[in-house]
C-alpha cells in the first residue's frame, strides 16, 4: 500500500513539473494548468486513501467549504484585483503550513502518545514551518490591505524599525532553542507563532504600494518555503518538491522585478522608497515643468493623422478600469490602418504580468503586447505614443539625471517618438515622488482627466473623423 | 528522523530548487500573473499535510481542529488558485 501511495506522489510531482513547463508558452499554458491540477488531484486522492474511513466525512466537509470559498473568489474577482487575490491566497498558504506544523507539534507533545520527537530535525522543521508560515500570512494580509487601499499604500516608516525587526528575529531564534531543549512546553512554540505574525506585519509596512510586485513575488516564494518545511515535518517528498518549485518561482520573479527597477532586493525590503525625494504627492503646485495641454478633439485629430501608434499602459489604467476603453481605441485605430502595439514595462501594475492579464481580459491579442527590450528601439520611428496611467517607467530622468532616485532604472524610450500624448488625472508625481520631465518635453501633450472617460470621448471623436 | 531519511529529502529539496529556477526562468513575462496564481495553487500542496493532520485524533483535540483549519485554507488555495489561473489563461488570445 505504502508503495502505491509513494508512487502516486511521484506521479503528481512529475505532473507539477510538466505543468509548469507547459506554462512557458501561451499556447500550451492552459493545458499546463490542467496537468498541474491533475497532479494535485492525484496527491489528494493518494492521501485520502491512506487515512481511516471514519474521518472521510471531515475531510469531505473541509474540502467542500474550501472549494466553495476558493471558487467564489476565483470567479468573482475582477482582473484589476488579481494582485489582491494572489496576496490573500499566499497568506492562506502560509497560514495552512503554520497550522499543519502546529497540529503536528500538538500531536507529538501535548496529545496522542506525547512521546516528543526524539530528534532535532523534525522540531526544527516544525519551527521553520510555523515561522515562515506566520510571516507569510500577516505579510500577505498587509500587502493585501495596501493594494486594496484599506491602509495607505505609502511606506510606513518609524525610527528604529529595522532594529526592532532584528531584535524580533533574534528573540525568535532564542525561543527556538528553548523549544528544542524543552519540547514539551507549548509556551515557546506559541510565542514563536505570535512573533512570526508580528514580524510579518512589520516587514511589509515600510514597503510602498508600487513595490508590491516585489513583495508579492517574495511572499509567493515564502509560501513555497513554508510548504517545503512542512514536507520535512511529515517526511513527505511531494510537499518538498512542490514547495521547492514555488519557492524558486517566487525568487526568480523577485529578481526580475528588482532588475526592472534597478534596485537591490535589500533596498526594496528595507523600504521607505519614494519618501526621500520630498513629500510625495503634495507638491503639485510647486512644479516648474511647463506642460502643454491637449483637448479631446485635437487629440483625436492627431490619432487620425498617424500611421503608427504605441500604447503604454500603467497602473493608472487599472485604477481607472480603462482597459475596455483602450480596447475600443485599439480596434478603431486598427480599422483606420494604424499600426498599433502595446509596450509593457516589467513593473507596470502591481504584480508581474498584471498589464498583460488586463489587456487580455479586454480581448487585446497577446501578440500585440511587446516587452520593453523588444520594443524600445522602435519608439524613434513611431508617430505617436499614447501613455495611459504610467509615469515613472517612462521618465527619461532615469537615463539622464544621475541625481534622480530612479537613475539607472530601465525605462521605455517614449520621448523618442514624434508625438507623445499622456492621459493622466493631474500633475501628481508617480510613486518615486519625482517630477517627470517628459511632461514638459516639446513633443509631449497632456490629456488631463479620468483615463476611462477621456479615452471613451476620444474614441467617439475619432469615430466621427 | 534519521539521517538515512533526512538526506534523501534534502536531495529532493536541492534538485527541486534548481529545477524550479530552470523552469521558471523560461516563462515569458506575459504569463507571469497566471504563473503566480498557478504556483499559489501548487503551494496549496500543504493540503496533503492537512489531511494527515486532521486524521490522527478525535474531535476533542487541538491537533484535529488545527488540521481541519489548515485543510480549509489549503483547499481555498488549491481550488481558487487553479480556477483563477484557468480563467486568466482562457482570455489570452492570439490575433
Amino acid at each position: 500500500m505504502k508503495l502505491y501511495i509513494e508512487l502516486a506522489y511521484l506521479i503528481s510531482s512529475i505532473l507539477f513539473i510538466v505543468g509548469i513547463k507547459m506554462l512557458n508558452k501561451t499556447q500550451t499554458a492552459r493545458k499546463g494548468n490542467f496537468v498541474s491540477a491533475a497532479g494535485m488531484f492525484i496527491a489528494i486522492l493518494a492521501t485520502v486513501v491512506q487515512v481511516r474511513a471514519i474521518t472521510l466525512i471531515d475531510i469531505f466537509v473541509g474540502v467542500l467549504i474550501g472549494s466553495i470559498i476558493g471558487l467564489y473568489f476565483a470567479y468573482k474577482v475582477k482582473m484589476t484585483k488579481i494582485p489582491e487575490m494572489v496576496a490573500i491566497f499566499n497568506g492562506f498558504g502560509g497560514l495552512a503550513s503554520l497550522a499543519v506544523a502546529l497540529s503536528d507539534y500538538w500531536l507529538h507533545t501535548q496529545e496522542g502518545a506525547m512521546a516528543g520527537y526524539g530528534d532535532l530535525i523534525v522540531p526544527i522543521s516544525v519551527i521553520l514551518s510555523i515561522f515562515i508560515g506566520g510571516v507569510t500570512f500577516t505579510g500577505s494580509m498587509i500587502a493585501f490591505l495596501k493594494l486594496n487601499g484599506s491602509i495607505s499604500g505609502r511606506a510606513i516608516v518609524f525610527k528604529g524599525q529595522h532594529l526592532l525587526n532584528l531584535a524580533l528575529i533574534i528573540v525568535s531564534i532564542i525561543l527556538s532553542v528553548f523549544v528544542l531543549i524543552n519540547t514539551q512546553d507549548p509556551l515557546y512554540i506559541i510565542l514563536i507563532s505570535v512573533l512570526s505574525l508580528v514580524l510579518g506585519i512589520l516587514l511589509v509596512i515600510p514597503i510602498g504600494g508600487a513595490d508590491m510586485p516585489v513583495v508579492i513575488s517574495l511572499l509567493n516564494s515564502y509560501s513555497g518555503m513554508a510548504a517545503c518545511a512542512t514536507g520535512f515535518v511529515l517526511s513527505n517528498n511531494v510537499l518538498i518538491i512542490s514547495g521547492a518549485l514555488v519557492g524558486a518561482s517566487g525568487i526568480v520573479l523577485t529578481q526580475i522585478m528588482c532588475k526592472a527597477m534597478n534596485r537591490s532586493l535589500m533596498n526594496v525590503l528595507l523600504g521607505g522608497f519614494g519618501q526621500t525625494a520630498g513629500s510625495a504627492g503634495t507638491q503639485e503646485g510647486g512644479s516648474d515643468i511647463v506642460v502643454k495641454e491637449v483637448g479631446v478633439e485635437e487629440a483625436a485629430q492627431i490619432f487620425d493623422s498617424v500611421s503608427s501608434l504605441i500604447i503604454v499602459p500603467g497602473y493608472g489604467m487599472a485604477v481607472a478600469q480603462a482597459q475596455h476603453a483602450v480596447r475600443e481605441l485599439y480596434e478603431l485605430c486598427e480599422k483606420k490602418n494604424i499600426d498599433v502595439r502595446f509596450a509593457i514595462h516589467p513593473v507596470a501594475g502591481r504584480m508581474p504580468g498584471h498589464m498583460n492579464v488586463l489587456l487580455a481580459e479586454a480581448n487585446i491579442p497577446y501578440d500585440k503586447l511587446i516587452e520593453m527590450e523588444l520594443i524600445n528601439d522602435d519608439f524613434s520611428n513611431t508617430d505617436l505614443v499614447f501613455i495611459v496611467g504610467a509615469n515613472d517607467v517612462v521618465n527619461p530622468a532615469a537615463k539622464t539625471n544621475p541625481n534622480s532616485p530612479i537613475f539607472g532604472m530601465p525605462v521605455l524610450n517614449v520621448e523618442k517618438a514624434q508625438t507623445v500624448i499622456v492621459s493622466k488625472r493631474g500633475m501628481a508625481p508617480g510613486y518615486a515622488g519625482i517630477e517627470n520631465e517628459l511632461f514638459g518635453a516639446d513633443n509631449c501633450l497632456m490629456l488631463f482627466g479620468d483615463a476611462k472617460q477621456s479615452i471613451t470621448k476620444l474614441v467617439n471623436e475619432l469615430k466621427e473623423l | 528522523m534519521t539521517i538515512e531519511v533526512f538526506i534523501p529529502l534534502l536531495t529532493v529539496l536541492a534538485l527541486g530548487t534548481f529545477l524550479g529556477f530552470e523552469l521558471i526562468s523560461k516563462v515569458p513575462p506575459t504569463l507571469h500573473t497566471p504563473l503566480m496564481s498557478a504556483s499559489n495553487a501548487i503551494s496549496g500542496i500543504t493540503i496533503v499535510g492537512a489531511i494527515l493532520a486532521c486524521n490522527e485524533l478525535g474531535y476533542t483535540t487541538i491537533s484535529k481542529w488545527l488540521g481541519i483549519f489548515a485543510l480549509i485554507l489549503a483547499t481555498v488555495n488549491v481550488v481558487g488558485g487553479y480556477a483563477v489561473s484557468d480563467r486568466m489563461l482562457k482570455m489570452f488570445k492570439k490575433k
